[in-house]
């Protein structure tokens, strides 16, 4: 296929991404809004032993083989927005992977010589994250944010970061862009989920310390606390040396390519301030007294790091990594 | 994934005594705490016995003495909290780096910002904001950090190997109360059972050690070493740094094609040496530029974008060695005698010829013009002729490397940066350019315009290469040769780059292992049940993440397969089994909806009690394990 023809294809499949990802946001939401409530012990007890697996590991559903009437119905019903959210999701994630496949052959070179591509490849990071995690934890509560925040930053990319495929400065043209930025982009996308899992923890937990949650409230469907916790700290651990790694493998790009390993250049400064944010954090989770909400800001505080780290510094300093 | 590595680190770190006093706080709120934290910054910072601790901060030394006092500033330096505020303050500190000009960066940019805020810059100079990371505020929190860090790992480090040369600790009375544990009857002896334990955990690499009746074991000691170990290696990160600050140096030379530099002092445009640097260190090499080459994208969007630029260039080891070549790329530096050459920037260098008003040759060659503009590659640049008679000459000149007219006809602009069709625009000026006063001079600006230096009138004219421009003064002519380019080269001579890479290497493998590898322990203990059977209890405890290993010790005790499904060593009362321990998980139950229940069910794989909660995958035994881990 000609180049521009695929790039053509990158360009409509982004499309169809964004609209996968919104429908599958609308559906996490309706899931979490009017989705199921935990049944009584007892109902489950009889529904254990006629589960059916229906489609893949993502999205294992439950039905009761015994129809009982209006409440099967109803069960149904409900049941299909987790399973309509979880589909569109892996769609959406499949178109999105299609985007950067085709992005990656159009320009001939890895996909993320830009900043549009940058935000692209981070959504798509994060969107797959959050596909690991909803396999291996069933954190589909993670869905809603996970995809709201998947759609900003495809929205951001299109409407103020898009550029037409090109090649790339030559300071770019090294292997090391396979090995440091996708290394960034994995740890970025992976902050990201375990961001939207702590925002969630911080916001349980304030809601449990105004008082018990009622059944069926939508905090119900959020996973308590320590879950919440738990997850985010899981996340993290994957993703910080990752990061680590890709900040080292970094400077040696950078010893490479501009002759020093480190010069404080503004990416390079504010990643380190976020590396240190997030050792911050894990060194607070193993402290006693700041466990729980301290490092959960901690955590937060380094996901803005992060995020500063990615627009901030590309948008307001000029620096070495200025590729917009 | 082991997510409570931290919590084993903070379990490491209490024994070690760091958290000790951390640990001790652990009621009191927010507010409080934070500000005896940074009191105990201060304090420590001043190493001076602080009147000031919060009530909290557990027993107030008196009377201690200095030596008690020290004592009790160390212990304050080295506990985590310390280490996260001081973690948390370089942090902060690095920050307005990035906002404001450095001087190790871009001292121009520095120089710049003193005209722009004439009232400010001085006052942020001296809290040494344009040398952050040079600042004395900054070297203070960095050290103490680091000193803080040393405080903490190297006690840690001579515990961990007395741990990883110690016996495992004795079989616990109850295992049954262990968040891992199985029961099982045999009929096999005890003796036999005990061997077999001793056997098949030797086998998986745990240290064991016999006691009365019973076998205790343990193993995973990598994730502890890898803490230390990634702690120890950023220290070795700062050294690697330091070393590489005080014997490195960086210069920077422009080099034109056809023109040679040879590695001294008196060669750089510019030249930054490390603290403990002499010129010994400068490798006696030498570098020519036959030929610079530019390659741009011809058409589309991206037209005018550089996609390659490379640097035929030959250079000696010494001045008497053979003559190497070299093709000098961006990302590919060229290492010679100790240091490493980069292609940094590159430029046009228009030829040209001046002759002064007595029509002798008073300069030729090729000058330097630097870029305006990356896309096109616009540039201007000065041609200084202090050799013209009698007077002086300068020329100011712009450069269109593919000139041609706006659509309004009234400007020219370079639409594309190869040197395509050349224009020079020339003005000249006549006088004395100031440089025989003594002061430096930049090569690419005129100084004493409109003073001693004045343009000549009519003296401005638009040149394609070949062409002589007569100043209509008769002061002179000046020719426009042609085209050479150059680039500008950076070598830089770092010893500490290999340490640092080493160290850094070592860091990330380190903050692996610490976050994979969880220390656990396992205990069999075999004792008669009366009738000629063998009651035989295993009970497992693992620092952080309960593993799926102690399923397969059991599992291999028993004579079970280790790998048969859904063995439930640890609950054989309860014959219910999944059958698809995966699938069969309710997915309408996020991560363990309530960590805090299955408390006293067993860990790994949970027994599909009937309880949603339970069917929620390994994560939900998880927690249960998690405390008790901790309080280990």
């Amino acid at each position: 296929m000609p180049t521009a023809d695929l790039a053509n294809l990158s360009d409509k499949l982004m499309l169809s991404t964004v609209v996968l990802y919104i429908v599958a946001l609308v559906a996490y939401a309706a899931d979490l809004g009017f989705g199921r409530r935990r049944e009584p012990a007892a109902a489950v007890r009889t529904e254990a032993k006629v589960l059916v697996g229906a489609g893949g590991p993502d999205e294992t559903v439950t039905e009761t083989a015994a129809a009982s009437g209006p409440a099967e119905e109803d069960d149904r019903r409900r049941i299909d927005w987790a399973r309509l959210a979880v589909v569109l999701n892996v769609l959406g994630w499949a178109s999105h992977l299609g985007v950067i496949l085709t992005r990656g052959l159009a320009a001939h070179r890895w996909p993320w010589g830009n900043m549009y591509e940058f935000l692209t490849a981070i959504a798509f990071a994060a969107v797959t994250a959050f596909l690991i995690v909803l396999a291996r934890y069933r954190a589909r509560f993670l869905g809603a944010f996970v995809m709201f925040a998947a759609v900003i930053a495809l929205g951001v990319a299109n409407i103020w970061l898009y550029d037409s495929v090109g090649p790339v400065t030559p300071a770019l043209n090294s292997y090391w862009i396979a090995i440091h930025v996708t290394a960034a982009i994995i740890a970025t996308g992976s902050f990201t989920v375990a961001g939207a899992a702590t925002a969630l923890y911080l916001l349980k937990s304030r809601r449990e310390a105004a008082g018990p949650v009622p059944e069926d409230s939508v905090w119900a469907r959020v996973p308590g606390v320590d879950a919440l916790d738990r997850l985010a700290l899981r996340v993290t651990t994957f993703a910080f040396p990752i990061w680590t790694a890709a900040i080292v493998m970094g400077a040696i790009w950078a010893d490479e390519a501009w002759g020093r390993y480190w010069g404080w250049d503004p990416k390079e400064t504010w990643s380190f301030v976020t590396w240190i944010a997030y050792a911050a954090f894990l060194h607070a989770r193993a402290t006693a007294g700041w466990k729980g909400r301290k490092a959960a800001v901690l955590s937060l505080v380094a996901f803005a790091c992060l995020i500063f780290n990615f627009f901030g510094v590309n948008y307001m300093f000029s620096g070495l990594h200025s590729y917009a | 994934m082991a997510d409570t590595d931290t919590e084993r680190e903070k379990a490491a770190t209490a024994d070690a005594g760091k958290a000790g006093t951390a640990g001790a706080a652990t009621s009191g709120n927010a507010a409080t705490e934070t500000s005896a934290a940074s009191d105990k910054v201060e304090a420590a910072a001043t190493a001076a016995p602080a009147g000031r601790t919060a009530a909290d901060e557990g027993p107030r030394p008196r009377g201690l003495g200095p030596v008690g006092w020290l004592r009790w500033a160390w212990r304050q330096l080295t506990t985590m909290r310390t280490a996260l505020i001081l973690l948390f303050l370089v942090a902060l500190g690095a920050i307005p780096s990035s906002f404001l000009p450095q001087r190790a960066q871009a001292p121009e940019k520095v120089a710049l910002y003193f005209k722009q805020h004439a009232a400010l810059a001085p006052w942020l100079d001296r809290f040494s904001l344009f040398d952050v990371f040079a600042a004395p505020w900054f070297v203070a929190i960095y050290v103490l950090l680091f000193v803080s860090l040393a405080g903490c790992v190297l006690p840690r480090l001579v515990k961990h190997f007395r741990a990883m040369r110690a016996q495992p600790p004795a079989a616990p009375r109850n295992l049954a109360r262990l968040p891992q544990s199985a029961t099982f009857e045999t009929t096999r002896t005890p003796d036999e059972v005990l061997a077999e334990a001793r056997a098949l955990l030797r086998k998986r690499r745990f240290r064991v050690a016999d006691g009365p009746g019973s076998v205790a074991s343990e193993k995973g000691y990598a994730g502890e070493l890898g803490n230390l170990l990634f702690h120890l290696a950023l220290l070795g990160l700062l050294f690697s740094l330091g070393v590489g600050n005080l014997f490195g140096y960086r210069g920077d030379v422009l080099l034109r094609e056809g023109s040679s530099f040879g590695n001294t002092l008196a060669q750089y445009d510019q030249f930054k040496p490390g603290r403990a640097f002499s010129t010994d260190e400068l490798a006696p090499f030498s570098i020519t530029l036959d030929d610079f080459q530019a390659k741009y994208e011809l058409k589309g969007a991206k037209r005018g974008q550089a996609t390659d630029f490379h640097a035929e260039i030959t250079y000696r080891d010494t001045p008497t060695s053979a003559p190497k070549r070299y093709n000098l790329r961006v990302n590919h530096p060229l290492k010679v005698g100790g240091s490493k050459v980069y292609l940094l920037g590159h430029g046009y260098a228009p030829q040209f010829t001046v002759r002064d008003a007595k029509g002798q040759i008073a300069f030729r060659g090729a000058v330097p013009f630097l870029p305006q503009n990356p896309r096109t590659l616009q540039s201007e640049g000065v041609i200084k002729v202090p050799d013209a008679q009698p007077d002086q000459l300068a020329f100011y000149g712009i450069l269109w490397p593919t000139a041609t007219a706006t659509p309004d006809g009234k400007q020219i602009v370079s639409e594309f940066p190869a040197a395509l069709r050349p224009v020079v625009s020339i003005v000249g000026f006549k006088g004395d350019l100031g440089l025989d006063n003594g002061n430096a001079q930049s090569v690419y600006r005129l100084e004493g315009l409109g003073k001693t230096l004045n343009p000549i009138k009519r003296g401005e004219k638009l040149m394609e290469p070949g062409e002589t421009f007569k100043l209509p003064d008769g002061s002179g002519s000046i020719s426009f040769d042609g085209m050479k380019e150059w680039t500008s080269l950076s070598v830089n001579h770092d010893p500490g780059r290999l340490p640092a890479l080493v160290a850094a290497v070592l860091a990330i493998l380190g903050v692996i292992a610490s976050f994979t590898v969880r220390r656990r322990r396992v205990w069999v203990r075999a004792g008669s049940a009366g009738d000629g059977r063998t009651v035989v209890h295993v009970g497992g405890l693992t620092l952080g993440n309960p593993t799926p290993e102690f399923d397969d010790v059991v599992a291999a005790l028993r004579g079970t397969p280790a790998d048969s499904a859904g063995a439930e060593p640890e609950k054989p009362a309860e014959p219910e089994k999944p059958a698809e321990p995966e699938e069969s998980a309710e997915p309408d139950a996020p991560v363990s909806e309530d960590a805090g229940t299955p408390a006293d069910d067993g860990p790994a794989k949970a027994a599909p009690t009937g309880d949603k909660s339970e069917q929620s995958g390994a994560e939900t035994p998880t927690s249960a394990a998690d405390d008790p881990a901790d309080k280990e």
